[in-house]
C-alpha cells in the first residue's frame, strides 16, 4: 500500500546501510527479510509459503555461499529472485497433446475465474496452431453458461458440443463422456471441456468435477484462478487438487495491479506448473506463463534488479 | 448452498484459545489466523498490538477474555457505519459496479427478489452490452426474480443509452425501483472506468442515483482496497457488496476498505440460489469471523 512505499523503496533504504559493510550480519539480514515478507503479504502470498519462503531466503543469505561480485544488498536480491523463480516453475510448460487423439482438456475453478473466456481463449490459439478444437457445454448450472459458451465459441470460430440447455437442465458428465464420442466421429483433435464454477468447500460439487474428470480421462486439467485472489488461494487449491487433481494452473486477470501472490502459493502449495496466464476479456489476450515476469510482478523486482547494477 | 465447512477465527485459533494462559505464541496464531483471513499486514499489527494493549490494561491472561476483546474489537470497527439501503426516491436509481466476474449479475437476480418480496415494483437494466450472454444471464435472472427488464435494442448498443431507457420505462409505468447492471471491468482500465462516470451521469438527466453498489468477490485480497478506490473515484460509490461469503474466503480486507473510505457495507452474498442475500450486520460477521 502506498502509505508504506513500495518494496523497491523500503528495500533501498535497508540496503543503504548494507552496502558499505563487508558481510551480512544476521540483523542485517532480519531487517531485509522483514520487508520482503511484508511485501509477500501486501502482494497476497500465503502465510505459509511467505513463512518458508523467507526462511529459506535467510538462511542462504547467512550461509557460506558468497558471490564476490555482488556487494550484500545486490546478494540478497539475487537470491531472492532465484527463490521465487524457482518455486514459480523456473521454465515455462508446454500443453501434453495426446499421442492419439483427442487430446482432452478439462477446466475447473471457483465461480467467476475466468473458464468459460479461458475456453475460447484456448479454442482460438488451437485453431491458429491447425488442431481442430471442440468446446463442450458441461456448466449446466450457472444461468445462460451456455449461450456464453456458444458465444465465445463463435467468437473463437470454432464448434461448441452443446447438447443441453443448462440453467439446471441436463447433465454435466454424460454432457462431458459423449462429448469424446461426437469428437472421434467428427474427427476433431482437441476438445475443451468448460464446466461449472465451484467452491472448494462444496463437497457434492467437487465431486461433480471429480466424475466429470473420470468419465473423460483428460490429458489436462487445468485449474483457473484469478490474479486478484487473497490467503484463500491455498485452502482453494488445495481442495482442487485434492477434489479433481489438477495438471497445471492458468492465472486470470493479469492485466490488472493485483500483484498476483497467488501464483507463488499456488505454485508452493501443490507443485503444479503454471502454464498460461490470461490478460483481458477478449479472445487473444492469452500468453504462456512466463516465470520471471511474474517474479518481479509479485516483488515489485522490476526496479529492486536494477538496484543490482546501481549498487 | 454448498455443503459448507466452516472456518472461523477461533476455528484456526482453536489452540490458542484452549490454552491455559496467553503466552508469545498466542500472538503469533493471532497474527496468523488475521493474515490468513485477508485483514492484510497493516490492519493485522493494528489490531494485535491493540489487544496487546487491552490485555495488558486489564491484566488478564486467560485466552477467553481475548476472543471476547477481539470479537468486540472486530465489531466495533464493522459497526462505525450506517449499512441501511437509501431507496425512498421514486423512482430509485441502483447503479452495480464491480471488476470481472465477482458476481454483480447474480446480485441483482437476489436483489430484485429482495425487494419484490417486500412487495416493491422493480426493472432491470441489462446495460452489460459486452460480455458473452449477459443479457440473457440477467434476462434469466429477471424471471427467476419475477421483475421486468429493459435489454439492449441492438448488439453493442452504448450502455448508457440502455440505462437511459430504462428509467425511461420506469418512469412511464411508475415502476419504483432501478436497478442497472454494468459490464464487469479491472480499475486499471481508464476507458472503460471512463465509461461508468458517463452512465452515471446519463442517468442523473433523468433521475438522480439512490445507491452505487460496488460488488466485492470475499476471495479477493489486497486488491480489493484499489478496486475500492477507483470505483468510488469514478462511479461515487455508496455501499458495498460482499459476494461469495459462503466459501471459505473471509473477506478481511473489507474492513480496511470500510475505514479507508466511509463507504458502508450494506449487502452480503453467500451463495448462488435467488435467496442467498442479506443486509449486512456487523455483530453477525464478527460473530462468524471470531467465533
Ligand atoms: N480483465 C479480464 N477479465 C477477464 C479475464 N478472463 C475472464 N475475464 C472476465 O471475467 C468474467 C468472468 O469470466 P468467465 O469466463 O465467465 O468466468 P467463469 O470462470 O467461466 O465463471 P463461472 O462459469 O460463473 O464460474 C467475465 O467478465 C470475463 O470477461 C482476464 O484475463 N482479464
Ligand atoms: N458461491 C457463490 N457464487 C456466487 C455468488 N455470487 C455470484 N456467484 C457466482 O459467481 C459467478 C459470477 O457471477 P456473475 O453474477 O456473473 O458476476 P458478474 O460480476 O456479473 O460478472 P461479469 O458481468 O462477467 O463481470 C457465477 O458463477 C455466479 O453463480 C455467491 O454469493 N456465492
Ligand atoms: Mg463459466
Ligand atoms: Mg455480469
Amino acid at each position: 500500500m502506498a502509505t508504506f512505499g513500495n518494496l523497491s523503496d523500503r528495500l533501498a533504504e535497508t540496503f543503504k546501510n548494507l552496502r558499505t559493510k563487508g558481510k551480512l550480519s544476521p540483523a542485517d539480514v532480519d531487517g531485509t527479510v522483514r520487508e520482503i515478507r511484508r511485501a509477500l503479504l501486501d502482494a497476497d502470498v500465503a502465510l505459509e509459503v511467505v513463512k518458508e519462503f523467507t526462511g529459506k531466503v535467510r538462511e542462504r543469505a547467512l550461509g557460506d555461499e558468497v558471490n564476490r561480485a555482488l556487494n550484500p544488498a545486490q546478494q540478497v536480491v539475487q537470491i531472492v529472485n532465484e527463490e521465487l523463480v524457482a518455486i514459480l516453475g523456473g521454465q515455462q510448460r508446454r500443453l501434453e497433446f495426446a499421442k492419439k487423439p483427442p487430446t482432452v482438456i478439462m477446466l475447473a475453478g471457483l465461480q467467476g475465474a475466468g473458464k468459460t473466456t479461458l475456453a475460447g481463449k484456448l479454442a482460438k490459439w488451437l485453431a491458429k496452431e491447425n488442431h481442430t478444437p471442440l468446446l463442450v457445454a458441461a456448466d449446466l448450472q450457472r444461468p445462460n453458461a451456455v449461450n456464453q459458451l456458444q458465444v465465445v465459441g463463435g467468437q473463437a470460430g470454432v464448434a461448441v458440443y452443446a447438447p443441453e440447455p443448462g440453467n439446471g437442465v441436463g447433465n454435466p458428465v454424460k454432457v462431458a463422456k459423449d462429448s469424446l464420442k461426437f469428437a472421434v466421429d467428427k474427427q476433431y483433435d482437441t476438445v475443451v471441456i468448460d464446466t461449472a464454477g465451484r467452491l472448494g468447500v462444496d463437497a457434492e460439487m467437487m465431486k461433480q468435477a471429480a466424475d466429470i474428470r473420470k468419465a473423460t480421462n483428460p490429458d489436462e486439467v487445468l485449474f483457473v484462478i484469478d490474479a486478484m485472489i487473497g490467503q484463500d488461494a491455498v485452502a482453494t487449491a488445495r481442495a482442487f487438487q485434492e477434489g479433481v487433481d489438477f495438471t497445471g494452473v492458468v492465472l486470470t486477470k493479469l492485466d490488472g495491479d493485483a500483484r498476483g501472490g497467488a501464483a507463488l502459493s499456488v505454485a508452493s502449495v501443490t507443485g503444479r506448473p503454471i502454464i498460461f496466464a490470461s490478460t483481458g476479456e477478449t479472445l487473444d489476450d492469452f500468453e504462456p506463463f512466463h516465470p520471471d515476469r511474474m517474479a518481479s510482478r509479485i516483488l515489485d523486482l522490476g526496479d529492486i534488479l536494477s538496484l543490482i547494477e546501481q549498487a | 448452498m454448498a455443503d459448507r465447512t466452516p472456518w472461523s477465527l477461533s476455528g484456526a485459533l482453536r489452540g490458542m484459545f484452549a490454552k491455559r494462559t496467553i503466552d508469545d505464541d498466542t500472538w503469533d496464531d493471532l497474527e496468523s489466523a488475521l493474515i490468513r483471513a485477508d485483514f492484510g499486514p497493516t490492519v493485522t499489527e493494528e489490531v494485535v498490538d491493540d489487544l496487546r494493549a487491552k490485555v495488558a490494561r486489564y491484566s488478564t491472561t486467560d485466552p477467553r477474555d481475548l476472543q471476547r476483546m477481539l470479537r468486540e474489537v472486530m465489531e466495533e470497527r464493522l459497526a462505525k457505519y450506517d449499512p441501511t439501503l437509501k431507496l425512498t426516491e421514486r423512482p430509485a436509481v441502483v447503479l452495480v459496479v464491480g471488476v470481472n466476474g465477482v458476481g454483480k449479475t447474480t446480485t441483482i437476480g437476489k436483489f430484485a427478489r429482495f425487494l419484490k418480496t417486500f412487495d416493491r415494483t422493480v426493472v432491470v437494466g441489462a446495460a452489460d452490452t459486452f460480455r458473452a450472454a449477459a443479457v440473457e444471464q440477467l434476462a434469466t435472472w429477471a424471471d427467476r426474480a419475477g421483475v421486468d427488464i429493459v435489454r439492449p435494442q441492438h448488439e453493442g448498443q452504448d450502455p448508457a443509452s440502455v440505462a437511459f431507457q430504462t428509467i425511461e420505462q420506469a418512469k412511464a409505468r411508475g415502476t419504483e425501483i432501478v436497478i442497472i447492471d454494468t459490464a464487469g471491468r479491472l480499475q486499471t482500465k481508464g476507458g472503460l472506468m471512463d465509461e461508468l462516470g458517463k452512465i452515471r451521469r446519463v442517468i442523473e438527466k433523468q433521475a438522480p442515483v439512490a445507491e452505487v453498489l460496488l460488488v466485492l468477490d470475499a476471495t479477493t485480497g489486497q486488491n480489493g482496497l484499489a478496486q475500492a478506490d477507483a470505483f468510488i473515484q469514478h462511479a461515487g460509490v455508496t455501499g458495498l457488496v460482499i459476494t461469495k461469503l459462503d466459501g471459505s474466503a473471509k473477506a478481511g480486507f473489507v474492513l480496511a476498505v470500510q475505514e479507508k473510505t466511509g463507504i458502508p457495507i450494506k449487502l452480503i452474498g453467500q451463495g448462488e440460489g435467488i435467496n442467498d442475500l442479506t443486509g449486512f450486520t456487523p455483530h453477525v460477521f464478527a460473530q462468524n469471523l471470531v467465533g
